[in-house]
């Protein structure tokens, strides 16, 4: 294939953008731009958030032997314009002894909040709104600033259920947050830098036709499990839903809400969802690179998007697959397990960067120092979790009130 | 013209928060608008492009600060009580005095303190150069300040504890 047709299709959102750009007066182009970013980040990620809830559906469906929606258009595709002209068209009702201030505000600080986010995320080759030097600090402090939304959704229900599941989800957003910064550190510290292109650079290359993405290190390889599991903890995902456990709290802390902006809640819970899996791409699994050298030509949007998607099935599998988890079970495994298992990551990224300076390069040497960072992660996981399930008392389970 | 603009907006925001969270009757109202101040304070510092103080601000005051004020608030049971009558403490007017006394000081400070040529352009401080600095020249008040964190985390954590049954009495 011709590599200039290649690059232009790899290009062409940029390409398109400059050319919609030029069609106004100089003064006001980079503003012209800047609002045709914004346009896509708006219209893409939602878009994607109508196919994943239907896909999510279909697929908890084929995992619990039936068949999912089947009745708006061919295969039930047509589903999210349904659901969306119903939620658009329902009563927005507001409680009676709800602080109505609050209650309005919360559901548009969280989408607004999510939506920001987005602003730094590559999403292909020269493809991100915000170039800015610690776009990943960016991305972790407006992360930070959806729990007090929740909070405000929760407390001004004045609803019990909607409290409970507020004072769950802020306390498990808080407890997972400090295992997603520190997984995310180590992608940081071998890259030295905070910004998510720098980072996607770091990643880029091939080794034969092997790429070089932080997951195929020993530390990248923990710091995506754990950066994973953090993150599904911090959108409130299976198992990891106890804020929204709706045998136990109806819905948790939108209990109260309805209409739009109950979909605006489920809305920002699905883009949380895909910007900390877009982060999670960018910071381990070589953002918008290309997993073989021989499929380069494949534009690089395209590769973000392919890795986004999987991303999404593995999280709609996990929901398919994993019970809930016990609140006790939640931070216990925050604190005890996440925690130290982090920190240890950090210095085995350290020792990383230091064996590789003293051993030199060559394939035996990397083997060497690949075999024993691997070998202290997996040592500490097994004496770790031995020592974690030696304590713990596992017999049949009695229910206090229902014996 | 426009930076005069923005940053008239940013303070009347900072401002606005600050005083509605002296003012408002529900304590956690009076804690969302405090929450209100730290965005406009994190607004200023990027908008004078200091984006480490800026996020930090942005990640500590409302990632932490905000939600810690507010477990504390319903955790203590002030939620939802409205206090019925005008809660002046019994020392206000040394309150005041102290206020207005720190003010002038600080108007005075102001007024007496020579403004740096504006033409001077502002120094680039990248994210990396804090970095360096604080893993290098500045690494043992770092550390110090961590451990000091620590202690007071594994202090907070042994009052937290409960009593075993056969120390308790």
């Amino acid at each position: 294939m011709n590599p200039g047709i290649a690059s232009r299709v790899d290009q062409i959102f940029v390409i398109l953008q400059h050319r919609i750009a030029e069609l106004f007066p100089a003064v006001l182009q980079p503003w012209v731009a800047m609002i045709l970013g914004v346009v896509g980040i708006v219209a893409v990620f939602p878009g994607i958030f109508a196919l994943t809830t239907v896909l999510e559906r279909k697929g908890l469906g084929r995992m619990q032997n039936r068949l999912g929606p089947n009745r708006v258009g061919p295969f039930g595709i047509l589903q999210p314009i349904a659901d969306a002209i119903k939620s658009l068209t329902k009563e927005d009702i507001v409680p009676r002894t709800a602080d109505e201030v609050v209650h309005f505000l919360a559901p548009v600080v969280l989408v607004v909040a999510i939506f920001l986010g987005y602003a730094v995320l590559p999403v292909g080759r020269n493809m991100v709104l915000l170039k800015i030097d610690s776009g990943i600090l960016f991305f972790f402090a407006i992360g930070a600033s959806t729990e007090l939304s929740i909070f405000m959704a929760g407390w001004s229900s004045r609803n019990k259920y909607s409290l409970l599941g507020a004072m769950r989800a802020v306390a498990q957003m808080i407890s997972y947050e400090v295992p997603l910064l520190l997984a995310a550190v180590v992608a940081i510290m071998m890259t030295g830098s905070l910004s998510p292109t720098a980072i996607v650079r770091a990643q880029g290359g091939f080794t034969g036709f092997f790429p070089r993405w932080y997951v195929f290190t020993p530390w990248g390889f923990a710091g995506f499990v754990l950066f994973a599991i953090a993150a599904l903890a911090e959108t409130n995902r299976s198992p990891f839903d106890l804020p929204e456990g709706e045998s136990e709290l109806v819905a948790g802390y939108f209990t109260e809400y309805s209409g739009f902006k109950f979909a605006l809640f489920f809305l920002g819970e699905y883009l949380g969802m895909m910007s900390i899996a877009g982060y999670g791409i960018t910071l381990f699994l070589g953002g918008w690179g290309a997993p073989a050298s021989f499929l380069e030509f494949i534009p690089s949007w395209a590769w973000f998007f392919a890795k986004l998607f999987l991303a999404i099935f593995f999280f709609i599998w996990l929901r398919g697959t994993l019970p809930r988890l016990r609140q006790d079970q939640l931070m216990n495994f925050a604190w005890k397990f996440m925690l130290p298992m982090t920190l240890l990551n950090l210095m085995v990224a350290a020792a990383w960067r230091f064996l590789g300076e003293w051993f030199g390069t060559g394939i035996l040497a990397e083997g060497v120092r690949w075999l024993l960072c691997a070998a202290i992660l997996a040592g500490a996981y097994v004496a770790l979790a031995l020592t974690l399930l030696r304590r713990q008392k596992i017999a049949a389970r009695s229910y206090r009130y229902a014996d | 013209m426009m930076e005069g603009f923005l940053f008239g907006l940013l303070a009347v925001l900072t401002l606005s928060g600050a005083v509605g969270a002296a003012l408002l009757r529900n304590l956690v109202h009076c804690a969302l608008s405090l929450t209100l101040t730290f965005v406009g304070l994190a607004l200023l510092y990027l908008n004078l492009d200091a984006q480490f103080v800026g996020l930090s601000q942005v990640l500590v005051y409302i990632g932490a600060v905000a939600i810690l004020v507010v477990f504390a608030i319903l955790l203590t049971g002030g939620a939802g009580k409205m206090p019925t009558h005008p809660t002046v403490s019994a020392g206000w007017r040394t309150g005041w005095l102290a206020a207005v006394a720190v003010g002038f000081v600080l108007i005075g400070a102001l007024l007496h303190s020579p403004l740096p040529h504006s033409d001077v352009p502002a120094p680039e401080v990248t994210v990396q150069q804090i970095g360096r600095l604080l893993m290098g020249p500045y690494v043992l008040p770092l550390e110090i300040v961590a451990v000091l964190l620590t202690v007071a985390l594994i202090g907070a954590v042994i009052v937290a504890m409960p009593e075993r049954k056969g120390e308790s009495k």
